[in-house]
This record gives structure tokens, sequence and C-alpha cells, in this order.
């Protein structure tokens, strides 16, 4: 109800009203975190920022989803899938390797470079916290850019399908890519996020990231050629991330006319070993970092 | 509020930044001051939970920062010395987050960094880019972010650093503003001590780690029992007269034409005042004289004249 006193108040005229206390709901730490991972979020797709900030992560988005459409088309049309789900994230691998080179520094860098983290760090959110954001916000915006192109496959594959049998079977290899999508989400999200952590200048982690991701997969194709055959192709695989994540995909799903032998567990240490590395040292650098 | 119980701090084993400091402040507007280097910023820092102390021990609000640092943090706003901000998010986005980060509902959030901006007078630019902004603008968002939430306790490491004489000022007396209107404790950190003693209640003064005095400010600057008088002209004819009146007149050492009279009874201003009169002087002013608070640490030791140098110019 209003009083008396504020009727007469004329409408439109601004009144300080002075300072007021906020007696309100404290949320605690795990609300900052989640704050802090849902901006982490916004800042990967750069959202809420100015259109420079969009180019990259939106790029690699809009190619990899021209590649879905690409499938759909040609599949509706001769009935063959050229990318399969397990393929994607193979074929649009640079797509995959620009998005994560340029996001991972907005995400950490900026902050070195700006000096906020005593910000952060001065609020009830643990240095762990932060570390956990940011690598669950990278790992979902490389989830998100591989997911929507499968979902768009899957929708445009399920209408050109006859048979509620066809359609399971589609939905089961829908959800094969989704949980390959998450491997590769965490895995390349825990190496660039590390590398980026240690760069304050975000072009020069942009380049670290990538110059890391192409020269391994460069040092493995050369040990391909060396060694040669199937022992020289899984060696040679066994450098770079996106190559990894391939060896244990085709041991996970049981990929045809692959020879693994018995490199299928060596691939998945190896993926588990770098990943938790990865990780450790990330909490390690931000338990160390002096603010 | 604060209390330090023999804190030390040494980074990397060599360099001793807190040496044994010992010391309790009631909240107020507190004046932490000290040369560059005094250890004022670990101070904060060590507060926060930010560093681990070497040695000894700190609380606020009774509670230990190693400890209990998420709800020491929650009731905290911290404005570090450095630039904190980033240049590509407009303030009312960047306050909003860090709202969110102390815990406000995201809605309740966005309401008070409108809010906060107002009070720090940014608020017809909140939506721009802080890339864009002036040094004093960016100083007042990084105010705005350690208040978006309400603290009990703001504590601000050199507030008015880089600002011109008028952002100085303004930013003066914005902080306080929060700490009398607000009702928020205020720790401001300085090298300047002419310009904390304006806005405190409290000074504690640091040099090289330990602790050189602490007290209310009004216990410092204690009445002296001395005149001062100023004429805007004739000075030394004053003083002739005032001599031969009887009084026993002193020359100020910094201003030459300010007359120091000890104030031996209630006459004594009618003195003055009369021979004022008879001699048709301008009278500029005539008041009781009170320590200034930096005299008082030049007085306690010689090694504060940093401090009180900084506070002169």
């Amino acid at each position: 109800m209003p009083t008396g006193e504020q009727i007469r108040q004329p409408a439109g005229v601004i009144h300080d009203i002075g300072y007021q206390r906020y007696n309100g709901v404290r949320l605690g730490r795990a609300h900052a975190t989640r704050s802090l991972y849902v901006h982490g979020v916004r800042t990967v797709f750069g959202l809420g920022r100015g259109a420079k900030s969009k180019v990259f992560p939106w790029f690699a988005a809009a190619g990899l989803l021209l590649f879905a459409v690409v499938d759909v088309a040609v599949r509706s049309q001769t009935g063959t899938m050229p990318i399969h789900y397990l393929d994607l994230a193979k074929d649009g691998v640079l797509l995959v390797l620009l998005f994560i080179a340029t996001a991972a520094p907005e995400l950490v860098s900026r902050d070195l470079r700006n000096k906020t983290l005593p910000l952060y760090f001065s609020r009830p959110l643990e240095r762990i916290d932060y570390a956990v954001a940011k690598l669950c916000a990278l790992a979902t915006g490389v989830f998100a850019i591989l997911a929507a192109p499968m979902l768009v496959i899957f929708i445009g594959g399920a209408f050109s399908l006859d048979g509620g049998h066809a359609v399971w079977h589609e939905f089961t290899d829908f959800l094969g890519g989704l949980v390959l999508a998450a491997i590769i989400a965490i895995v390349d999200a825990a190496v660039a996020l590390l590398i980026a952590s240690l760069l304050r200048r975000s072009a020069v982690a942009t380049a670290v990231i990538a110059g890391y991701f192409l020269l391994t997969a460069a040092i493995g194709g050369a040990i391909e050629g060396i060694v040669g055959g199937d022992t020289g192709k899984n060696v040679g695989r066994m450098f770079s991330p996106p190559s990894i994540v391939d060896g244990l995909k085709e041991w996970i799903f049981r990929i045809q006319g692959t020879d693994l032998g018995s490199f299928g567990p060596v691939y998945l240490a190896i993926t588990l070993a770098m990943t938790g590395v990865a990780i450790a040292l990330l909490f390690l650098r931000y338990r160390k970092v002096s603010v | 509020m604060i209390e330090a119980q023999a804190l030390t701090m040494r980074y990397g084993g060599r360099v001793t930044a807190l040496d044994t400091l010992t010391v309790t402040v009631e909240p107020g507007v507190i004046g932490l001051v000290g040369a560059n280097g005094a250890g004022k910023s670990t101070l904060i820092k060590l507060m926060l939970g930010l560093l681990t102390p070497t040695s000894g021990a700190v609380r606020v609000f009774g509670l230990d920062p190693l400890r209990d640092g998420e709800s020491i943090r929650a009731r905290v706003g911290y404005m570090p010395e450095s630039d904190a901000l980033p240049p590509d998010l407009p303030a009312a986005e960047f306050v909003t987050h860090m709202g969110r980060m102390s815990g406000l509902p995201a809605a309740v959030a966005r309401e008070r960094a409108s809010e906060t901006l107002r009070h720090v007078g940014l608020y017809e630019e909140r939506y721009r880019q802080i890339g864009g902004y002036s040094t004093g603008m960016k100083q007042r968002v990084k105010l705005a972010q350690a208040l978006v939430h309400d603290p009990d306790l703001l504590l601000l490491d050199e507030p008015t650093n880089g600002l011109d004489p008028a952002g100085r000022d303004g930013m003066l007396t914005l902080i306080s503003r929060i700490g009398t209107e607000f009702g928020i404790a205020v720790v401001v950190c300085s090298h300047l001590l002419g310009e904390v003693e304006r806005i405190c209640d409290t000074l504690v003064a640091i040099e090289a780690g330990r602790l050189l005095r602490a007290d209310r400010i009004d216990a410092m600057t204690t009445v002296q029992g001395v005149l001062a008088v100023e004429v805007d002209e004739g000075t030394d004819v004053l003083a002739a007269r005032l001599t031969e009146l009887g009084l026993r007149v002193a020359r100020d050492a910094q201003a030459e034409r300010l007359l120091l009279v000890p104030l031996e009874s209630d006459r004594t201003y009618d003195t003055i005042m009369q021979a004022v009169a008879d001699l048709d002087l301008p009278l500029h002013r005539l008041d009781e004289r009170r320590h200034h608070v930096s005299e008082l640490f030049a007085q306690r030791s010689g090694s504060v004249e940093e401090v009180a140098e900084h506070a002169h110019r």
C-alpha cells in the first residue's frame, strides 16, 4: 500500500533513497562456482561482449554445422552417410582446434592479464572452484559445437528412415557420438586450459595451444611414416590429443576395418593419464598463483 | 573487528613484509598508513586469506582467514591497488558478475550492481565498456565491485592512486560517506597520511612491517593550548604590539605569517582581538591550534619522516 506521502510525489522524479543495506539471502561457494561456470560458457561463445569475441567460436560452430547439413543432404539423396557421428570430430579437427585455441585464452589468460584473479580469490569461492568452473565451461563449449551438428544429423536422418527399429539404431549411434564428444571435450579442454593458464597474452596462448596440437600430430605422423604398418600408425597416434582420443574411439566403439592390435587399453591409459595430469597441474597452477 | 597477533610475513624467507605486528582495530573508518613497502597490502591479503602468514595470526570478525576464509570473504569487499578490470565488459555486466561471485542471487546481483554504480557516480555510463573509462571511473568501478554485495568491511588498497586532485577529493568523500552514511567499516590503505587523516576516525601507522602507532584520531590531535593568529598584512607590527602587551609570541616554523601565542587565560583571546582592532589589521584567522597527526608521528619517531613528508605535499 502506498502511503499518502508517496502518492503526492510527482511521477518521473528520481528520489535518492540513499544506500540500502542488503539483508536477503547470501548463497555461498557453490552458487559462485556455478555463476562463474555460466559466465565462462558465455565467454566461450563471446556472449555479452563485442562482435570481435564472437568471430572464432561462431565460425568454428558454423563450420561444423555445415558438415552436418551437407551430411544430411547427401544422405537424403544417396542413402549413405559421408560423415558418421563418430567421424565428425576427426573430420572437423581443425575447427575444433580453432575453437579451443581461441576460447581457452579468453577464459583464463584474460583474467591473468587483466589481474582479475585477486577479485575472484577475495570472494567466497576457493581457488580450485575457479579452475573447475573454467574447465567445465570450456568442455561445455567444445561439447556443444560437436553435439549440435550431431543433433542435426540425427534429426535429418530420423526423417529419412522408416521403421522404429531403424530410428532406434540411429539414436544409439547418436548417443555414441555424444559420448565421444564428451570425452573429446574433457581431454582437449584440460590440455588447452592448462597451457592458457600459464600465459598472460591471449595471442601467445592461442599460438602455443595450436602449436602443441599440430606439432604433436606432425611428430606422430613422422613416427607413423618411419615405423610403418599398423604398429606405426598406432604408436604415431599417441602424441596428439585428438588422435589419442581417435584411437580410444576405435577401441571403445569396436570400429570395423581398424587394426588396433593390443593398443586399445594403451589408448585408454594414455587418455586418462594425460587428462589427469593436465587437470592436476591446472589445479596446482591456481593453488600456487600469487595474487 | 580485526586482530593481529605477532603477525609475521616473509616472502621467500628473505623479504620481511610484516614483523610481529600486533594490533586490534574496531569498526569505523580506519586509515592504514605507511610508506610504500611498509606491509599494508600484505596485511590486507593476510586478512583475506590470500596469503598464509609465516607466523602469528590474524582474525577478522573473530574468524581465522585460513580456516573460515569463505565466511570472511563473503562479508568483506576488497579493492586491490592494481588495475583489475576487464576492458571489454560494460561496468554493469562486470559488477553484476562480481556480485554473483560474492553469493548474491542472479537477479539481486543485477539490481544491486545498478544501485552500487549509481552510488559511486557511474549510473549514466554503466553500459559502456570499461576499457573506455578514465582512471577515475575505473577506480570507481573497482570500488563498486567491492561494495556490490553490501559487505560489513571494505578493504581499500590505495584507492586514490593515479587520480588527479579533484578525483582524490571525490574518492575520499565517497569513502567517508560509505563509512558514515552506509554504515560499513572501511580500511583505507594509503602512503599519504594527509589524505586519510581527513576521513578516518582511527589511524594505524606501520613502518617496515612494524606497528608505529594505532589510535583514534581524536586522541592523536589533542588541544595544544596555543593560539594561532594570522593577519593578511602587518604581521610584524602585530607581533611587536603583542610582545609589548606581555604575550610570548612565536613564529610558526612552516608558515611565516602565522603567529603562535600560548593560551594563558581566557583574556588572551580578548587581548589579541583588541590589538588587531587597534592596529586596524585584516584578521585572517584566530583559533586554537591542534597537532597535525603527521607531526605527532614525526615526534614519536624520526623514521616516519617519509610519511610526514608525503602528507605535506
